[in-house]
């Protein structure tokens, strides 16, 4: 418990050491984000991979409305807190080039939003979920705002709107459940307990899922992603497409599935049908995208529509994937935003067509933005495959022609991928690649990271399914059984 | 006294709620239909007094005499509330040289 | 030592020298790089071969090897484990033994690249991952294989990066084959809902005793062969193979030719089981190679470039080694892999010395008269043409023939079809030989100076590869010839085995007249181009239409560019232009600015007369009063 309370309020301390630390916020919140990740290794080498909540803290907060600070770990919120803390440092370490104007906000929000995040994939009773939701909506609100690209303020206009009315839907659905419950708490056991028509929970698996869907995003509550992801800072981009989203599927899984299940079955077909949907439009709109970072984006919607696809075929193989693959997805997309980056601050630009030839002067960059390709498009050996690999196979479980539109992502994938890399790194060098210099220091140590942990788990995923394996199968049971139940 | 009461206690009540109706329906049409900001203010005492003076009938009727506490407590804010329009009035007055309502139709978008 | 100990070291070596030359191949000089490159593939040839023998004495045909649990996720579990039996044991022959010839050749025809580390690295990591697909004991572990050549393939083909058109065929050949894969995925996942597993182990046995025709049989075989006919170069998907000799030649002798190509063929009869309960997928495979087969072999005879006409020719033989798989040959296509692979590989290189020669120049009408100058290539090559020519007793013949003889069983048409594709083969073959070796030297007279023989190095391979070419029919000698077709009895326990129903005159009768077509095709050749001396016109002269079809390749690029790539990419605008940005964020800003002019309509209400707000408010009282005497 002690360690769960450390795990949440260490970032939240952080983040106000770091507002008063100025110039020297930068080191204070590496150092921070880097004790976090060892406290999560702690954790995670303390976790008995089977399917009880542990480390859970359950203390009194606002009494009279029955909410507690109930907040555990099991399987699946450990490989969560794992991915944000993880990705947490790298995205500080990947900010080292750039001279940010207030590096004491920056930071301190970057902090905060772990914070919120990691509340977020703990929380054991819906109030402290909503907050934390919440709580990590807006440091990055701030961090597009202040530190963004030009047009920001309409567009994170835009995101702040879609995302509050998504929230707003959610937090209808969690008070109708708190007024339904007997207990009179937001407690996530007893919301499982209740004992909803079929009616009842078709409302609230919408008031759920427009919340998560517009968070991941699914189809066609998509287009606030591509506008934000290329006018925030790169470290903002990171951040929502490396863990961000995360929230929106997290939230399908703790919140959605077991609360109402016969919700999920009644609406799953139409689920699926948009998130199948989405994989293929993304897909073909990143061919022809000329930005290099909208198209990531684009491409990240098609690789989260197979993602939420796979949860909705309710089986072991795609749930399963969907844990490896928003792990790989995290790593690898923070990977390509980050070679964007390093592109951009040498030459400027981002555009597709005006760069070319980089790999000859810039070697290492080109090898290891090729093994970030890779693990994108989801070759084997790479972690991108053994999530694509069960993510598929759950889909199949669902239906043929499900798992062979959805395929096409395999194809797709390489389209659009290869045609970046080839057109970005390959090719002959030209006036604004000529002078290009190759990675070097925090750049290597970043890149190197990200690389080895894309080859790393794809040739030995064991200890990530095996960290999931007893929650998701217990999670899959509660369902069934609640399901033939409702029956 | 006591016969004077008994005699008003004979009136029936009805005509009190007639009396009352037709005050407190002069009181709203004054509202409605003058500029004057002080005739206003009195259209608005008549129909403050309509209403007391249906409490208090209401209250001899039902031998309850809460009703006429009431009128005593509308009567005293009646009073507050004439002290504080009286003075916005004149702070009206001293800043348009007028006190015709239409004039005050700033209060918008 | 036993199987079990060494296999595991078979695919390690080519690793660890992936692992070594990647990382030194900037400090290791060249010729450190190229000795450990060629180096853990000779050891791993050795050790292959010590495998090969020891199965041979083994009463016990196949030996699992398991390394660790790779994916597991409720029922389905994937080990990552090796299996060892007389298909796989071959087939790890022909990978280490011609890798290590190309990797010794190309120690010197890569001598002078900047990439020569770089190069090795490549070369070495795909000799791993072809060996892991064939080592793999099941589909996944096959799969792992199936995609990592194809990486190395795109990284080889698009190794001069710098030049555009390169890249290009690299990514269209990664992309190709990923069509197959997704065929390949699914039939994987469905083999996997109807037999509960991805073994061979598991699988087989459950197939053998199924009837004949089982839809979802059908169904599996036609995936697979979809991602067959990826890897494979087969119709609709053949086009990636003719660019992909954009890549430095003895890639196209290793990857494009002899190995990487031939993974479709070796999954078809892996899963031959499968297969031959299918008989309607066996048909489908007949048809399709038999067609590429034949519209192969008629674009290879207009093409002026030496590695185009190779690049067809492997497209067409490829197509004969489908129509086995097709006609129930298993053992006749998998001969046929293993010969292809010696005469291929051996033209490729022999086309490599050409072009190192005549200074890195493809086209033979710049060619000609090479005879004197490269007498060794010459020779060697010459050797190769009569192999895949199907001129007895060279090894082409004796595969291509126990091909031919099963398609006359299936249907005489498919054995029409496919001795005219050998008169074809026979006469583009030696188009190309004499095109580049007789009559007279068509360069300046300063390059005729330079050209010269290439190095040891290039020419014992080639020499190592035409013996082989030469006698290497002589595993699977028929019946007729009273041979005891050693290579059917060592497959057997592996491969299905169907016997040959035809008389021994009828046998020779077949063979005669394939024979006396490549003669005729032949002697043709030789009057047009030795007698006749005739030279291919330039590329932008009128040709007649037959000619300017085979000439443009049917305009199947262009076909596919007009019904695939342009609607794609006028999708992706639509979807982009109309869809999301005007249709989708149109609602979203919509809403928003309905509600902006929403308001700008309502606020003028709000007139700021104090008369109006209270004859409102009067208004609504009374409308209240109203509502609640009426109504409640």
């Amino acid at each position: 418990m002690e360690q769960l309370l450390l795990l949440i309020f260490l970032p939240l301390a952080g983040a106000i050491i770091t507002v008063f630390a100025g110039k020297s916020a930068k080191i204070v919140s590496t150092v921070i984000s880097v004790a976090s990740l060892g406290l999560a290794l702690f954790i995670a080498c303390n976790f008995i991979p089977n399917a009880s909540t542990q480390f859970e803290a359950n203390l009194p907060w606002i009494a009279d409305l029955g909410i507690r600070f109930h907040a555990g770990i099991d399987g699946i919120s450990m490989l969560m807190v794992l991915l944000t803390n993880l990705l947490v440092p790298i995205i500080i370490f990947s900010s080292y080039r750039h001279d940010y104007k207030n590096p004491a906000a920056f930071y301190a929000l970057i902090l905060f939003m772990q914070a919120g995040l990691l509340l977020v994939f703990t929380a054991m009773d819906a109030f402290l979920f909503y907050i934390g939701w919440e709580a990590a909506l807006i440091p990055i609100y701030f961090i597009c705002a202040f530190w963004g690209g030009k047009d920001r303020v309409r567009i994170n206009m835009k995101f702040f709107v879609y995302t509050i009315a998504g929230s707003l839907f959610m937090l209808m659905g969690i008070i109708y459940l708190y007024l339904q419950n007997p207990a009179h708490n937001f407690d996530i056991q007893a919301f499982y307990a209740l004992n909803l028509d079929s009616a009842q929970q078709g409302w609230i698996f919408w008031a759920f899922f427009i919340a998560f869907a517009i968070k991941m995003p699914i189809f066609p509550f998509h287009t606030w992603q591509p506008d934000t992801y290329t006018a925030a800072p790169t470290q903002g981009t990171m951040l929502l497409s490396g863990i961000m989203l995360k929230m929106g599927i997290y939230g399908v899984i703790r919140w959605l599935l077991p609360i109402v299940p016969a919700g999920v079955q009644d609406w799953s077909c139409l689920a699926i049908v948009l998130s199948i949907i989405g994989i293929v439009y993304a897909s073909i709109i990143a061919f022809t995208q000329k930005d290099a970072k909208r198209l990531v984006a684009y491409s990240s919607i098609a690789h989260v529509g197979l993602i939420s696809a796979g949860i909705f075929a309710l089986n072991q193989q795609g749930m399963q994937g969907a844990m490896v693959q928003m792990l790989s997805h995290g790593i690898n997309v923070v990977g390509l935003f980050y070679v964007l980056d390093i592109i951009f601050s040498r030459t400027k630009t981002n555009i597709i067509e005006e760069l070319g030839g980089i790999a000859k002067s810039a070697p290492q960059l080109a090898i290891t933005f090729l093994i970030i390709v890779l693990g994108t498009v989801a070759l084997p050996g790479t972690n991108g495959f053994i999530g694509e690999f069960l993510l598929l196979m759950g889909v199949y479980n669902y239906g043929i022609w499900a798992a062979t539109i959805a395929g096409l992502t395999i194809i797709f994938g390489a389209v659009y991928m290869l045609r970046m890399y080839q057109n970005v790194m390959l090719g002959k060098t030209n006036e604004l690649t000529i002078t290009f210099t190759d990675i070097q220091g925090t750049e290597k140590l970043v890149l190197y990271i990200i690389c080895a942990l894309i080859i790393i788990l794809g040739v030995y995923p064991k200890p990530i399914l095996h960290l999931t394996e007893a929650s998701v199968q217990h999670l899959l049971e509660q369902v069934n059984q609640k399901l033939t139940s409702v029956k | 006294m006591e016969n004077l009461t008994t005699q008003m206690a004979g009136v029936p009540l009805n005509h009190y709620i007639y009396l009352c109706a037709i005050i407190f329906t002069i009181g709203v049409i004054g509202v409605l239909t003058r500029r004057n900001a002080i005739v206003i203010f009195m259209s608005v005492e008549l129909m403050l007094n309509a209403v007391n003076l249906l409490l208090t009938a209401f209250s001899v009727h039902n031998n309850d005499p809460s009703g006429q506490v009431f009128v005593f407590f509308i009567m005293a804010l009646a009073a507050a509330e004439v002290a504080v329009g009286l003075a916005i009035i004149v702070m009206v007055y001293r800043n348009t040289k007028s006190i015709d309502i239409n004039v005050l139709n700033r209060l918008k978008w | 030592m036993t199987i079990e100990q060494l296999i595991w070291l078979v695919p390690l070596l080519p690793l660890l020298g992936f692992v070594i030359n990647g990382l030194g191949r900037n400090s290791l000089s060249k010729g450190l790089v190229g000795i450990i490159g060629s180096g853990v593939i000779l050891a791993s040839f050795i050790i292959s071969v010590v495998i090969f023998f020891s199965l041979q004495g083994d009463t016990q045909k196949s030996h699992e090897v398991f390394l660790f649990d790779w994916i597991s996720a409720g029922t389905l579990h994937i080990p990552l484990s090796f299996l060892i039996d007389p298909l796989s044991s071959i087939m790890l022959l022909i990978i280490t033994g011609i890798g290590f010839l190309i990797h010794l050749y190309s120690t010197s025809y890569m001598h002078n690249d900047e990439g020569f580390g770089k190069f090795f690295s490549y070369l070495n990591l795909f000799v791993f991952f072809m060996l892991l697909l064939v080592l793999g004991s099941n589909y996944i572990v096959m799969f792992i294989g199936w995609e990592g050549v194809g990486l190395c393939s795109y990284l080889l083909i698009g190794f001069w990066y710098t030049n555009t058109a390169y890249a290009s065929a690299a990514k269209k050949a990664f992309v190709m084959n990923r069509i197959g894969d997704l065929g390949f995925l699914l039939g994987v996942f469905l083999m996997f809902n109807f037999f509960g597993s991805v073994e061979f182990s598991k699988i087989f046995p459950q197939a053998a005793n199924m009837l004949p025709g089982n839809n979802t049989l059908v169904l599996i075989t036609i995936l697979l062969f979809i991602g067959a006919c990826g890897k494979s170069a087969q119709l609709p998907l053949f086009t990636w193979l003719p660019d992909a000799m954009a890549g430095p030649t003895p890639v196209s002798a290793l990857i494009h030719a002899a190995t990487m190509v031939t993974a479709g063929i070796y999954m078809i009869a892996r899963s031959s089981v499968l297969f031959d309960l299918a008989p309607l997928t066996q048909h489908i495979i007949a048809i399709v190679g038999i067609t590429t087969a034949l519209i192969a072999a008629i674009i290879a005879l207009t093409q002026t470039d030496i590695k185009k006409v190779l690049a067809y020719s492997t497209v067409s033989q490829l197509g004969y080694m489908f129509l086995g798989l097709g006609v129930g040959a298993y053992t006749g296509s998998f001969f046929h892999v293993l010969t292809h692979a010696f005469f291929k590989a051996l033209l490729f290189l022999g086309a490599g010395s050409v072009i190192h020669a005549m200074h890195h120049e493809q086209d033979m009408r710049h060619m000609g008269g090479l005879r004197k100058k490269l007498p060794v290539t010459f020779l060697t090559m010459m050797i190769g043409t009569i192999a895949i020519a199907g001129l007895p007793p060279f090894s082409g013949f004796f595969s291509k023939d126990e091909i031919l003889a099963n398609a006359y069983q299936y249907s005489p048409i498919l054995w029409g079809v496919g001795v005219l594709t050998a008169f074809l083969t026979s006469f583009y073959m030696f188009r190309m030989m004499f095109l580049t070796f007789s009559g007279n030297y068509r360069g300046t007279h300063h390059e005729e100076s330079h050209v010269h023989e290439s190095p040891k190095a290039m020419t014992i391979p080639l020499i190592i590869l035409a013996i082989l070419a030469a006698i290497g029919g002589a595993i699977n000698i028929p019946h007729v010839f009273g041979g005891n077709e050693w290579l059917a009895h060592w497959l057997s326990p592996v491969v299905a085995q169907h016997e040959l129903d035809l008389t021994h005159s009828t046998e020779f009768t077949l063979m005669g007249v394939s024979v006396v077509a490549a003669i005729i095709a032949l002697l043709y050749a030789y009057t047009r181009y030795v007698k006749g001396a005739r030279v291919p016109v330039a590329d932008e002269a009128p040709r007649s239409a037959l000619a300017k079809l085979s000439y443009n390749k049917f305009y199947l690029d262009e076909i596919y560019d007009f019904i695939i790539t342009k609607p794609l990419d006028a999708f992706s605008r639509f979807f982009y232009r109309i869809i999301d940005t005007k249709f989708i964020d149109g609602i979203v800003n919509g809403l928003g600015w309905s509600t902006n002019e929403a308001s700008k309509g309502v606020r003028l209400l709000q007139s700021g007369n104090v008369g109006f707000y209270i004859f409102m408010m009067v208004f609504g009282i009374i409308a209240l009063l109203a509502y609640t005497f009426y109504y409640i």
